[in-house]
């Protein structure tokens, strides 16, 4: 058994060892490092447990056992899944966390002599205010994540839950927890602990329900902060600094990205949050549309496009993903740069279901990094090539943004795709993107529509090449 | 007069945010899946107040209410510090840079 002193510095220590792995990720040299440092903080926060208790007893047998079969599971998971469903995964993970912080609470709850805060029905006040604040939010995550998975998976529709009421409705759960809380702080009874977990996690559901498929950047983001809150709720319960640090370091990451991701669609958070997106510019959109002629051509057109081309670059979108089109796309790839012509790839940050996705598929498909480009890095670049490969992204490219006020997606940054000499764009059919409005894109002269699956279509390309 | 232990856990909360701030805005884009999976590794450090909670009941009775969420807490904490940890490591894995040997 350790002092109470030693194992708070070991805990400090496995704080800035986690600081030390996210920072290994402002680049990919770094970033092996920078997960090993995580995995060492971890050990050592969970060895130090074990040293500070001190119970080598049959409980600690049972610690273990748990411990291995949560681990073994997880270890599966990891090797198994296919990088396409990484934002279903990152999504399962949240509501783990979660869910986690609601037990360490209720078992808090239950039993805080174990953690020195006191006898049941006598929580001492600052640790109660922490430990319902921790439960709601890991509630709230938790049924959040566990929605956006269901979203991610198909299982559930992706497109936006609506019902009249609903923004009055959440506001007023919302406030019935800040009075559950006081409540439950002034009275300690166990039944209105009960009825706080409760109530959290249908605002959990009801939040992200209204939330449609192409947001989910933004929710998986403000879903990872709020697991980072509610875990440095917890930390502040239980005294410990590694659950503090960690949780401050998670909630303000998750935060940033969430900003990133509304400034991706030039949305404000709020404007995510209430839901509802698209909606109501679909239906009146579509009605008063002509017919306007298009350009559709062929794998052997665009193979011709692009032998004759000097520059490409390749816009990767969500389709990709589900198409799994990345490898078909790398060998299409590899033949275009066999005959010297210059290929870069562009991603726009909203592209896919997750931040950052598209860079982790062109990774598994061997594409090297410092091939692929940021919006602000590749943009001025459009004018200068040849060929435009846009592969399953589609409002990220749509002119609309910069020409027409009335759009809802005005002022969104886009990739300036139609500045290129020619445009190959390939695409299932004209339906428009889930913005729900037409891409004029589609309708430019220099623009030759694929219709055809993602992975089909390049590698009848390469074919072709 | 003394002050109060919980400020000086406050004041370690506001530094670290502000710490995170910086160091996730240094994050390159191209690594933010990544960046996503080890959060949510790091956050599963909340199994250590999993295993104090689990390691509480006393010896003849191990399996009292709150040492069960316990114990279903550190399961849960584990599969993501694995799952967290491992995924992270098969993505970073997967990113390369162009092969220097031009022809």
């Amino acid at each position: 058994m350790i002092s109470a002193n030693l194992s708070a510095i070991f805990y400090l220590v496995s704080g800035v060892l986690f600081i030390l792995a996210l920072r290994g990720l402002s680049s990919p040299e770094t970033s092996r490092q920078g997960n090993f440092f995580g995995i060492l903080g971890m050990i050592i926060a969970i060895s130090v447990t074990f040293l500070s208790i001190g119970n080598f007893s049959n409980g600690f047998i049972l610690v273990l056992v748990f411990l291995s079969v949560g681990g073994l599971i997880g270890a599966i998971i990891a090797y198994k899944i296919p990088m396409t469903a990484m934002p279903e995964l990152v999504a399962g993970f949240h509501s783990l966390v979660g869910l986690a912080a609601v037990f360490v609470a209720i078992s808090a709850f239950l039993n805080p002599e174990a953690f020195n805060l006191g006898t049941p029905g006598n929580i001492k006040l600052g640790s109660l205010i922490e430990m319902s604040i921790g439960a709601a939010v890991g509630a709230i995550t938790f049924s959040g994540s566990i929605i956006a998975f269901l979203k991610l998976q198909g299982i559930m529709s992706g497109s936006p839950i609506t019902f009249k009421g609903q923004h009055p409705l959440n506001a007023l759960i919302l406030i019935s927890i800040i009075i559950l809380i006081y409540l439950l702080c002034s009275t300690q009874s166990s039944s209105l602990f009960w009825i706080l977990l409760a109530v959290s996690f249908l605002i959990g559901f009801l939040l992200i329900i209204p939330i449609g498929g192409a947001d989910m950047p933004v929710v998986i983001s403000m879903l990872n902060s709020y697991s980072g809150w509610a875990a440095a709720g917890i930390g502040f319960t239980l005294e410990n600094t590694a659950l503090i640090i960690t949780g401050a370091l998670v909630g303000s990451s998750g935060a940033i990205l969430s900003y990133i991701m509304c400034k991706g669609m030039n949305r404000s958070f709020f404007n995510v949050i209430l839901g509802g997106f698209g909606a109501t510019e679909q239906s009146s959109n579509n009605q008063d549309k002509e017919q306007r002629p298009v350009k559709s051509g062929n794998a052997d057109d665009a193979a011709f496009l692009m032998k004759n081309a000097s520059s490409v670059i390749i816009v990767p979108g969500y389709g990709m993903a589900v198409a799994q089109a990345q490898h078909a796309l790398r060998e299409m790839v590899d033949t275009l740069k066999k005959n010297d012509i210059k290929v870069s790839y562009a991603i726009h940050p909203v592209a896919g279901r997750m931040p950052g996705h598209m860079n982790v598929l062109l990774a598994e498909a061997n594409v090297p990094y410092d091939e692929v480009f940021e919006l602000e890095e590749i943009n001025n670049d459009f004018a200068n090539a040849d060929v435009a490969f846009v592969i399953g992204a589609n409002d990220v490219t749509n002119p609309v943004a910069k020409t027409d006020p009335q759009s809802p997606i005005y002022g969104m940054p886009v990739l300036d795709v139609e500045k290129c000499k020619s445009v190959l764009f390939v695409k299932r059919s004209l339906s428009p993107g889930y913005a729900g409005i037409d891409n004029d894109l589609f309708y430019k002269e220099n623009t030759l529509m694929l219709f055809s699956d993602a992975k089909k279509m390049t590698e009848d390309i390469t074919k072709n090449l | 007069m003394e002050i109060d232990p919980f400020i000086f856990r406050l004041s370690i909360f506001i530094l670290s945010i502000f710490i995170g701030y910086y160091v996730v805005w240094s994050v390159t884009p191209s690594l933010h899946t990544p960046l996503m999976s080890v959060t949510n590794a790091i956050s599963s450090v909340i199994i250590v107040g999993a295993i104090i909670a689990g390691l509480a009941g006393n010896s003849e009775n191990i399996f009292n209410t709150s040492s069960i969420f316990g114990f279903l807490a550190i399961s849960l904490a584990a599969i993501n510090i694995f799952g967290g940890f491992l995924v992270t490591q098969r993505m970073l894995a997967m990113y390369k840079k162009k092969k220097k040997d031009k022809k």
